[in-house]
């Protein structure tokens, strides 16, 4: 095991090499492109033996990802934002085919307006497409997550493609220390391609992608791709462990920060929890009862752990870096959902923040705990907030002078 | 009179609101961008009825600096978002903005087809054979051999050259430039927006930071003179042979040609469903 200064690409990059990729389908878009370099860099120079092509759009490039992996091939891709997006037809489509492979999805908020920078509404945007989703909060969570993925997603009881997602710039382009797992290791844990699963070749063919007509038969697929996925839930837990004992690093599902006697929490996912996990400690620090939660994967949602870690608290600060417009944060609803059934629960407050790369400061993290608090003792919910100062809002209207438009504020 | 650069700085340019400007010094973007201007005043077209749309790329900024209608659309889509503005209002001047990447790898396809329908649109196509704003990848203009971040040892695919696909596609008007050629250019543009029919005007364009440090072509300047050395006229290039062309760029009026334009074959149909007594509503 060595200790290297590594972006979230280059850990992502690494992570693909350790895990042994043979098929690399390509292309660029910031701030994913570090990733394919790394590894066209690496495959070039000869220390990698893998082919990599760079296809002409996302779409055939998770199309080419997608066929690779049916015939048996560890197969990896990258991409971002309107990337994956445009991709979005396929990826549906491969989980149907049920073929193992991992994407790296560096998020970045959608157009329009255009931007390069961070906001999860890409990955959520691609919830129900049938891909295991695992949300990274540090570069070395980014490594461990490409090779526990490939392990998953092979597995014979999911076979389904695992999407490793982090924020684009916060981690995408963030040195920090990673420690790098022996090959020699990988290797032990995450065994070469399984041979003995469904793929083509030349003397079993098969075929995939069937038309089926009548709802019969396409009920029975969707209803075994959505059970399959369930049960990655279930698998993830297993592998985890192992992943533990070999390199004692753990990935829980759902990761508490200082909840045991928490009153209060604030859940969100990605690398602004690293900031949220500071909130928490000079919140505590001033007296707080208060924790984080920060769900690793999002898909299978994790509906039991959330209702044991959420049941004794007594309200939650959810924060979105997401906008389903017209309804919300994607978090809150489906954390609502996961509750719901459950007899006393927590009272939870709908925060939408950091979108297109806009911060969360350490002081409305405060008052997203004052909010919460407040709502706790007056037994209300509190109206869905935008995270946007004062000072925002009339920067927005000078700008808008500027542009010689009228303005409405929000 | 040629309109001055200080006059279009004042006229076209949305000098107090988007500027600075995003490109490298030297980049061949800003003679495109002079080009289009001094065609766009050779026309005399009222601002409010040119509308420029682009893709994404480098070259995608360039509707953002003009003061134009102007739409900066997603990656390759440039020819979809003119096409709808086309058919709604046909009395515009649509233009749209694309580099090699845009309008061959993920646009291709939008391309052919609007070459091959042959709707009355103009298209630029800044050629400088790679992904500027990513980073330098190899795009489908990138030639064989040469060096790109994702083809380090020199590139296995072959080319496509732009202004022959849109020939072959179909289109009405095909001429091709190098930004060495400005005064060409700024002519080539004004025929094509003059054309009725798809009008598509290549441009042969340094990115001498993506593409031609990687491959030893200099800077600017350096690339620029390759350029002037190297082009050839649509009219001398008959008289060379291949190998006497290989390396060569040929620069003029490739095509020019009346054919079918979809949006009056439609008018054409509207008007003959009319006057049979259908009902027309839209
Ligand atoms: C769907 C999608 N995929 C990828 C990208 C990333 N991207 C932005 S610009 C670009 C290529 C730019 O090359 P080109 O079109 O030749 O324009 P140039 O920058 O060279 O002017 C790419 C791949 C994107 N914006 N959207
Ligand atoms: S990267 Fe290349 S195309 Fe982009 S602005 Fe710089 S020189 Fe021009």
């Amino acid at each position: 095991m060595t200790r290297e200064l590594l972006t979230g690409n280059g850990a992502a990059a690494l992570g693909a090499k350790l895990a042994g990729i043979e098929y690399l389908p390509a292309f660029p878009i910031t701030p994913q492109t570090e990733v394919i370099e790394t590894l066209s860099k690496w495959i070039e120079e000869g220390s990698m033996d893998c082919k990599m092509v760079t296809m002409e759009s996302e779409h055939s490039m998770v199309t080419a990802a997608g066929a690779a992996a049916a015939t048996g091939v560890r197969t990896f891709t990258a991409t971002s934002s309107q990337g994956l997006l445009y991709a979005a037809e396929m990826l549906h489509t491969v989980t149907g085919w049920r073929v193992p492979f991992v994407l790296v999805n560096v998020s970045r908020g959608l157009a329009s307006p255009i931007t390069l920078e961070p906001d999860h509404n890409d990955i959520m945007a691609l919830r129900d497409a049938g891909f295991v989703q695992i949300h990274c909060s540090t570069c070395q969570e980014v490594l461990d997550s490409m090779i526990l993925a490939y392990r998953l997603s092979e597995d014979a009881g999911v076979r389904l493609p695992v999407i490793v997602n982090y924020d684009g710039f916060y981690l995408s382009f963030t040195r920090e220390p990673v420690e790098v797992p022996n090959q020699e290791y990988v290797d032990r844990f995450l065994p070469p391609f399984p041979t003995n699963q469904p793929r083509f070749s030349a003397d079993h063919p098969m075929s995939q992608g069937v038309a089926v007509l009548g709802g019969s038969a396409y009920s029975y697929f969707k209803y075994q791709t959505h059970l399959a996925l369930l049960n990655a839930g279930l698998i993830y837990k297993q592998i985890t462990n192992e992943f533990q004992i070999l390199f004692s690093r753990s990935y829980d599902p759902v990761e508490l920060y200082k909840l045991k006697d928490a009153e209060y929490a604030f859940l969100m996912i990605g690398s602004f929890s690293c900031k949220g996990k500071e909130a928490v400690d000079q919140l505590r620090a001033a007296g707080w009862k208060i924790g984080l939660v920060r769900p690793r994967l999002t898909r299978p949602f994790p509906m039991d752990e959330l209702r044991k870690s959420l049941a004794p608290l007594k309200g939650v600060a959810v924060i979105d870096q997401n906008l389903s417009l017209g309804m919300g944060g994607v978090l809150h609803q489906e954390t609502a959902a996961a509750l719901y059934p459950l007899i006393t629960r927590p009272i939870l407050a709908a925060f939408v923040g950091g979108l297109g790369g806009r911060d969360i400061s350490a002081e409305e993290f405060y008052s997203m705990a004052e909010t919460i608090r407040e709502a706790v003792k007056t037994g209300e919910t509190p109206p869905q907030r935008l995270l946007y100062t004062e000072k925002e809002n009339t920067d927005m209207q000078q700008l808008q002078r500027i542009a010689g438009t009228h303005t409405t504020s929000p | 009179m040629r309109i001055s650069v200080e006059q279009i700085r004042r006229k076209y340019l949305r000098h107090d609101k988007k500027f600075p400007h995003v490109w490298c010094p030297g980049c061949g973007n800003g003679i495109v961008m002079g080009a289009l201007l001094r065609a766009i005043d050779g026309l005399s077209l009222p601002k409010d009825e040119v509308v420029l749309a682009s893709g994404i790329g480098c070259s995608g900024r360039m509707p953002t600096y003009l003061d134009f209608n102007t739409l900066h659309t997603t990656h390759g889509r440039a020819l979809t978002f003119a096409t709808g503005i086309k058919l709604a209002k046909p009395s515009l001047n649509v233009i749209a903005i694309m580099g090699d990447g845009d309008a061959s790898a993920i646009g291709g396809n939008h391309f052919i087809h609007a070459a091959r329908r042959n709707l009355n649109l103009t298209a630029i196509i800044i050629n400088n054979s790679i992904y500027g704003m990513t980073g330098g990848q190899y795009s489908p203009t990138t030639p064989f051999g040469s060096k790109s971040t994702t083809s380090v040892h020199g590139h296995i695919e072959q080319a496509f050259s732009i202004a022959e696909l849109a020939v072959t596609s179909g289109a009405g008007f095909v001429a091709r430039s190098t930004v060495y050629h400005a005064e060409l250019m700024a002519h080539l543009i004004e025929m094509a927006i003059e054309k009725v029919g798809f009008s598509v005007v290549e441009v042969i364009s340094n990115c001498h930071v993506q593409y031609g440090r990687r491959n030893q072509l200099g800077g600017a300047v350096e690339m620029l003179q390759s350029y002037k050395d190297n082009a050839v006229t649509v009219k001398r290039a008959t008289s060379l042979t291949e190998e006497e062309l290989e390396g060569k760029i040929t620069i003029g009026v490739l095509a020019d040609r009346e054919m079918p334009i979809s949006t009056e074959e439609y008018e054409k149909v509207r008007q003959r469903a009319k006057e049979r007594g259908g009902n027309v509503g839209c």
